[in-house]
């Protein structure tokens, strides 16, 4: 008869990569917008008036942090509205003129709001080049151009990465694209593009839309204290996109539909307020993440980091627990009061495993122990000590009743073909792969 | 069935708090019943330390880590009674394998055990129905452990000569080309595939034999009915 440990229970989120708390300074920029002044924009009344000055107050606002033009931002419904809209925008709008062509090339540790509209676009016949990353899932800039063909229209590589939190060398990836561009007599406002979906970027790092040479940028509200349902998508003047909404014309008839007030001056305050103090409280988060991994691993034996040591965003640590399962260790953290994340099959819709993960040559047990822990504003160090309480024993429970024992040096292509999913064959999302 | 959660009974406010699976990339919600998360959070029949020589009659595994699902199973039978003395079980599996293992090895080991005859007629729908349901997407879970348990029964059969009775779930090979048993289909329909296209997501494979289409159609159908009822 095993038992849970005897421990305290506190209420530990550790999941800001998944959605962060709304800001009390949003929610107060927000709140006259839904009962007094709740005019539709588009009218040409004094309320409307109001309105629409709102929306544009709010637009300047976020166009003087990416240092772009106001009439650059189009507002969404979120990060996967901009990253589908960028994507099937770019793609619908240039991939039918013969002078460019079909091919778009991302990489493999995007998010699935990127990858999906990919498969549904290899469908309408584009051609996609997924870049493959490093041990810490890093995407080479000289990996990017030698992937360019003159018929390539968009190349979309996130800022940092939602799971492991591996920062992407955009800067450099907009530098060469442009370069490559010189040299192929293109035009700076000709393809191929460059997007960047800087979702879990925009509170933490630059979103110098100039200094990143990027020609398109998802930003999403709820990640960074902002209102859940809102985002925004930075599109360089002069570059079309064919619209996925139609109706009423709004953004520049780019995306129809009555605009969403007051998460649009949610958004607008939430990114305001993470400039302001964004390098103290990196270093905040990254001293408690660092004090994190530390103790962890002087606690808990056979422990693997996924991502890059250093090149992460500050607030994020996602390691491996060998020879447990990820859900089953989240549901005990759950039940002393933590929340977090993990790669796990499990905790997919598809039963895969984390193809973040499996991108950076780990074995797919490793993505199935995995675990995020995503740090935040209202994260201290109690918080931390807390987890360091409870995750050991939780650990040592779990391996307790586990019949594998996996090394640390555990290669892919040493288990690939190795195991067998109910009878002797390979498991079956492999199959005759 | 297009509702992902059957069966499953609202989450009370017992001395155990909430603890839903909220999936971060589609928000799909995984609830769980109270009595999968007692055993859960108890799982009972646990095999925690090293078997003594002669503590168990025979062992089955099945799964792979790779898969995130491995499954082990002991089992003492009393010849006497062919009743099931005693099961015992390990586990690196998410909560509902570890809550349907647990769950399968009371219903094996209750009221003195049930004979072999017995124990091997049990289903996994048997086993989620006392757990008051699973989410669709984990019903494979359970499926682990009447399958490991099949391995142990067919074990200790063989250990004991009686190779008449050892039945071995053979997989039928329904497309040439690509290798596709009835087993993998069963699969993709445990996991939620409802018609071709999704099953062919699901083995990430097309249909390498344009002429399996049929067969492999009517066995959908086929596991859909055993499975879901529909």
């Amino acid at each position: 008869m095993i038992k849970l440990p005897e421990l305290p229970r506190r209420t530990v989120y550790l999941d800001n990569a998944a959605t962060t708390a709304t800001d009390p300074r949003v929610v107060e920029a927000m709140l006259p917008y839904f009962t007094e002044n709740f005019g539709n924009p588009s009218g040409l009344y004094s309320a409307s008036r109001s309105a629409s000055d709102a929306v544009q107050s709010a637009r300047d606002s976020i166009a003087s942090v990416l240092h772009c033009r106001a009439d650059e931002i189009i507002f969404t419904s979120g990060g996967t509205e901009s990253d589908n809209l960028a994507l099937f925008g770019i793609a619908r709008k240039y991939g039918n003129n013969p002078k460019w062509g079909k091919h778009i090339i991302t990489s493999q540790i995007e998010h699935h709001a990127v990858l999906l509209p990919t498969e549904v676009l290899k469908k309408e016949g584009f051609d996609i080049t997924e870049i493959g990353v490093n041990e810490h899932g890093e995407v080479s800039a000289h990996a990017v151009i030698a992937a360019i063909r003159p018929e390539t229209i968009l190349v979309s590589i996130m800022y940092a990465n939602n799971e492991i939190g591996t920062i992407e060398p955009i800067a450099e990836i907009g530098k060469a694209i442009r370069q490559w561009k010189k040299e192929h007599d293109r035009k700076p406002l000709d393809p191929p593009f460059l997007h960047t979906d800087a979702c879990q970027a925009a509170g933490v790092l630059s979103i110098d839309v100039q200094e990143l040479s990027v020609d398109l940028l998802t930003l999403n509200g709820s990640k960074l204290y902002g209102p859940k349902g809102v985002g925004a998508l930075f599109v360089r003047r002069g570059i079309q996109l064919q619209p996925q909404l139609v109706g009423g014309g709004q953004e520049n008839r780019i995306r129809s539909g009555t605009e969403n007030v007051p998460a649009i001056m949610g958004l607008a305050r939430a990114l305001e307020l993470a400039q302001t103090d964004r390098e103290s409280e990196n270093t905040r988060l990254s001293e408690l993440r660092n004090y994190l991994w530390e103790h962890a691993q002087r606690l808990i034996p056979k422990l693997v980091l996924n991502g890059h040591p250093t090149n992460r965003l500050p607030n994020n640590l996602n390691f491996t627990i060998l020879d447990i399962e990820g859900e089953a260790a989240l549901l005990y953290l759950d039940e002393y009061g933590i929340s977090c994340s993990t790669g796990s099959a499990c905790t997919s819709t598809s039963l895969d495993p984390s193809h973040v993960i499996l991108a950076m040559g780990k074995p797919y047990e490793f993505a199935h122990g995995s675990l995020r822990f995503t740090l935040g504003h209202s994260t201290t160090k109690e918080d931390i000590d807390h987890l360091l309480l409870v995750l050991p024993p939780v650990v040592e429970l779990l391996r307790s009743i586990s019949p594998i024992n996996l090394s640390v040096d555990q290669k892919q292509e040493d288990i690939a073909l190795r195991g067998a999913f109910v009878e002797d064959g390979v498991p079956h999302w492999m199959a005759n792969k | 069935m297009s509702d992902d959660i059957i069966a499953v009974k609202p989450v009370t406010t017992g001395d155990m708090q909430k603890s839903d699976v909220v999936n971060a990339h589609t928000g799909q919600k995984w609830a769980y019943s109270q009595i999968v998360k007692e055993h859960f959070f108890n799982p009972k029949n646990l095999l925690l330390e090293e078997p003594a020589p002669g503590q168990f009659d025979a062992r089955g595994t099945v799964g792979s880590p790779a898969c995130g699902d491995v499954m082990d199973i002991w089992i003492k039978v009393d010849p006497a009674t062919n009743r099931i003395a005693d099961l015992k079980w390990k586990t690196f599996g998410c909560g509902s394998a570890i809550a349907a293992t647990s769950m399968f090895s009371v219903m094996i080991t209750e009221d003195g055990g049930r004979t072999l005859d017995e124990a091997v007629t049990v289903k996994p729908q048997d086993i989620m129905e006392r757990l008051g349901g699973l989410p669709n997407r984990k019903i494979h879970c359970s499926v682990l452990a009447d399958k490991a348990f099949r391995k142990a029964v067919n074990n200790y059969y063989h250990a004991t000569g009686q190779h008449d009775k050892v039945e071995v779930e053979g997989a039928r090979v329904v497309d040439t080309r690509l290798n596709i048993t009835d087993k993998d289909i069963e699969e993709a329909v445990l996991e939620g595939a409802t018609n071709l296209e999704e099953v062919q997501k699901k083995l990430k494979v097309g249909v390498g034999d344009p002429e399996a289409i049929p067969d492999i159609e009517q066995l959908i159908r086929f596991y859909k009915e055993k499975y879901y009822g529909v």
